[in-house]
């Protein structure tokens, strides 16, 4: 950014105060740069400063153990977006040149409106652009995306997942036929992303499924559940978001509707969703593709080099060890993961964007390296390629007891072999509407 | 001194009528057209194109398309977004569902649709004035919002309702690029302003100021008052919609619906009484305050309190910082920047003596 405004230094003096004033004068050669368009404040900061602090506390951990990746040390910087799209685009201009000389790795929005905003900026930019557990579905197919991943979890397998569980729950998919379920879903596009993968799978296992939306923000359900109750499915799906949540629970509890009768998604399984509701949300069952507790071994060292040396970044540090911060971790362990296989083909040095995103591209998490990595149990077994960015597809079920998350299952798959074709049409059909010639992924090394 | 009118006179009509009647003041706008179309793309680079300039000239005109409505015509509108949104989602499904379509034309038929939608959101300004208007523009915001997220057709039936920019091709040229879509904004934003600044000199604008000023009165001297009215709603809602074209094609490059909600007309309605009601230059200053002040703030407190404050804390101070700069300002001047700006300009024709000669 300096060498750029340079050019005309004397004209734009007044404006290179500012940025000047940004510019601390130690260079920072030989570092790799993550550029954090976090959100702290606003109304999602709960989710913000969880997952942030998370990934933070990740890359300080593994700057303190191991003097970063292959001593090529990790560094950071915040922006603050307020989950606004304007705000993070901004960020992501600032922030996506690196910092001080230490080139930026892969950025980590953690929203879906700024992911879809500075999509063609990352592909045309060569950064890579994680969407860990949520993004664009069919941003799954890398051929199109070659600069996206959405990590893990696309909203597709979410709902999958969670149908193949309630199938397991009733003895075998084929016992789904005719059992009632209702989807509650949140009125946004986040909400409504996964309808038509609902319907579908409604029509080849036979199951009766209710689409019922519920306007934003969600602080009135009454109506809604009135019909649930009528309606007397055998399930509700909740897919929620913020106070949604909460509330959706409290209200069921009034209609007479079981908790354990409701599967949260992937937005709704935090402790900020059921905490809030108290007694009603006991016995509640969500998705989570990442256990929350302290009780592995990268947690406690975690726990050990940083946040008892006072590092941690944490403001309550009760919320150690809680969904969105153990999110945070898992993120941080894929990028530095990305970081890590890069480096192995091209060398133990700061690394572009584009080399990062070879390292996503190849990065194979199996037991044995993620016992390395003390994080078994913690992160799925993952194997990322050339035309599948999402690597994962599993979740595991965990249960509020009232004060804390039970995982009560081992991994669901998502049927992703089902999904696949879905995922290549929207993407063709996307690559056609922008022009875009896929990559032939059996050419890629 | 520097503003010296001796010896300029006007002889002809066409002198009298022209946009800038001080030589000093057409030379700056010169000076300004040469260095935002030259000297900018020049020395400018990714950041200040896509961050900062792109949003300042799509907010300008945006205050543009609501000042003919509320500054000029004087009816209050709180659905600026949702014309701003019609504009964009229009220009997307006639680029898409139109073969061959050139860009540009796309977006001028979004911004005629937008006049349209703002021509049937303002028959109700017909029977009932003052704040009930706003109620009618409050129904727009809302219902315009509703249709775009319920109706998958709109977004190509994209899964979540998001629609993504088409190949900036305008004449074989490509402006993909981030001093490409600059220059694409800058040349409608001036072709528009330019307009602007001429439809509130002409019969119209001086007709909707006599709307503004007392509606019995202008009706008394024979303004058709439905006309003039409907007109202001369609004009306005025409800009907006442009507007919401670039804001979603050469600014974000993708939107949601979601993203022209409520707190967006609340913006430009604050950038028009920042910058003053009534004014076309008034539109730049409020969008350059809203735009350019918080990201200036957030450089500076980076540069200098990050890591003695807390990242969440400083994000709100700068919050209380910038609203207390509004109140202060709004103290000081409540007609706006334009306000000060004249002022500004009245001093230094005078400068160095302190009053007008009369």
């Amino acid at each position: 950014m300096k060498v750029n405004i340079n050019k005309c230094a004397g004209l734009v003096l007044a404006l290179n105060l500012a940025l000047v004033a940004t510019s601390p004068n130690a260079r920072a050669d030989g570092e790799q740069y993550f550029p954090l368009q976090s959100y702290r404040i606003g109304p999602y900061a709960a989710g913000g400063s969880g997952f942030f602090g998370g990934f933070i506390d990740y890359l300080q951990y593994v700057n303190l153990k191991e003097g970063g990746v292959n001593n090529v040390k990790l560094t950071w910087s915040e922006c603050e977006t307020e989950y606004v799209v304007e705000k993070g685009v901004e960020c992501y201009e600032r922030l996506k040149h690196g910092l001080n000389g230490a080139p930026a790795a892969a950025t980590n929005p953690l929203s879906v409106g700024i992911a879809y905003a500075t999509l063609d900026r990352s592909t045309a930019d060569k950064l890579p652009l994680i969407t860990i557990n949520h993004g664009r579905t069919d941003s799954t197919d890398g051929s199109v995306f070659p600069y996206i991943f959405p990590l893990q979890l696309n909203p597709y397998s979410e709902v999958s997942a969670i149908i193949n569980y309630i199938g397991t729950e009733s003895g075998g998919l084929e016992k789904l036929k005719g059992k009632k379920i209702v989807t509650l879903y949140h009125g946004s596009p986040y909400g409504k992303e996964t309808n038509g993968i609902l319907e579908l799978l409604a029509k080849k296992y036979g199951f009766k499924l209710t689409l019922l939306e519920v306007p934003h923000p969600g602080n009135e359900q009454q109506s809604q559940w009135l019909n649930i109750r009528r309606i007397k499915p055998d399930w509700v799906i909740l897919r929620g978001w913020g106070v949604m949540n909460p509330v959706a629970l409290k209200t069921a509890q009034k209609t007479g509707f079981p908790a354990d009768h409701i599967i949260g998604n992937i937005w709704s399984n935090s402790e900020d969703d059921a905490a809030p509701a108290g007694n009603a949300a006991k016995g509640f069952i969500s998705i989570t593709t990442h256990p929350s507790g302290t009780n592995f071994p990268v947690l406690q060292d975690i726990d050990k080099y940083v946040i008892k040396a006072s590092k941690g970044n944490l403001e309550d540090a009760k919320r150690f060890g809680t969904v969105y911060y153990n999110l945070g971790v898992v993120n941080g362990i894929l990028n530095v993961e990305a970081v890590r296989v890069a480096q192995e083909k091209y060398g133990k040095r700061p690394l572009t964007g584009e080399e990062v995103r070879w390292g996503f591209e190849h990065i194979h998490l199996d037991d044995k390296r993620l016992a390395e990595l003390g994080a078994l149990g913690l992160v799925q077994p993952l194997k990322l390629t050339c035309s599948d960015h999402e690597g994962g597809g599993a979740v595991r079920f965990q249960q509020w007891d009232g004060s804390k998350w039970n995982v009560i299952s081992d991994w669901v798959q998502a049927d992703r072999d089902l999904l696949r074709p879905i995922i290549e049409e929207s993407s063709h059909k996307y690559a056609k509407e922008k022009g875009i010639t896929p990559r032939d992924c059996s050419k890629e090394s | 001194m520097l503003y010296r009118e001796a010896g300029q006179f006007i002889t002809h009509y066409r002198a009298d009528q022209r946009l800038f009647r001080l030589r000093q003041d057409r030379i700056g706008f010169y000076l300004l057209l040469a260095s935002a179309f030259v000297l900018v793309p020049y020395c400018g680079n990714d950041y200040w194109f896509s961050a900062i300039l792109i949003p300042f000239l799509v907010l300008s005109l945006a205050g543009m398309g609501l000042n003919f409505l509320t500054g000029y015509a004087g009816q209050l509108s709180l659905g600026s977004a949702a014309f701003m949104a019609v504009g964009a989602f229009s220009a997307y499904n006639f680029n898409l569902r139109v073969e061959g379509l050139p860009f540009l034309l796309s977006i001028l038929l979004g911004g005629v649709v937008a006049g349209l939608t703002g021509v049937i959101f303002g028959l109700p300004s017909l029977k009932i004035k003052g704040f009930y208007v706003l109620v009618s523009t409050l129904a727009a915001q809302f219902f315009v919002q509703w249709v775009f997220t319920n109706f998958a057709w709109f977004s190509n039936d994209s899964s979540s309702g998001v629609i993504t920019a088409p190949p900036l091709d305008v004449f074989g040229l490509d402006l993909s690029s981030p001093a490409g879509r600059y220059l694409l904004t800058l040349t409608i934003v001036t072709a528009l302003g330019l307009l602007a600044a001429n439809i509130v000199r002409s019969e119209l604008g001086r007709n909707w100021m006599a709307v503004r000023d007392m509606d019995t009165a202008a009706a008394v001297i024979g303004i058709a008052i439905p006309k003039t009215k409907l007109l202001a709603f369609a004009i306005s809602s025409f800009y907006l919609g442009i507007a919401g074209s670039l804001w979603a094609f050469t600014y974000l490059g993708t939107v949601e619906p979601h993203g022209f909600d409520i707190n967006r007309s609340f913006q430009i309605l604050f950038i028009i009484i920042i910058g003053g009601m009534g004014s076309i230059l008034g539109n730049f200053l409020g969008a350059a305050f809203i735009v350019l002040f918080p990201v200036l703030m957030s450089h500076i407190a980076n540069g200098l309190l990050v890591g003695v404050m807390d990242s969440g804390h400083l994000e709100n101070f700068q919050k209380i910082v910038f609203g207390m700069l509004i109140i202060g300002f709004l103290i000081k001047e409540p007609n706006g920047l334009a306000s000060i700006w004249q002022t500004f300009t009245q001093q230094l024709r005078v400068w160095p003596l302190r009053y007008w000669s009369h």
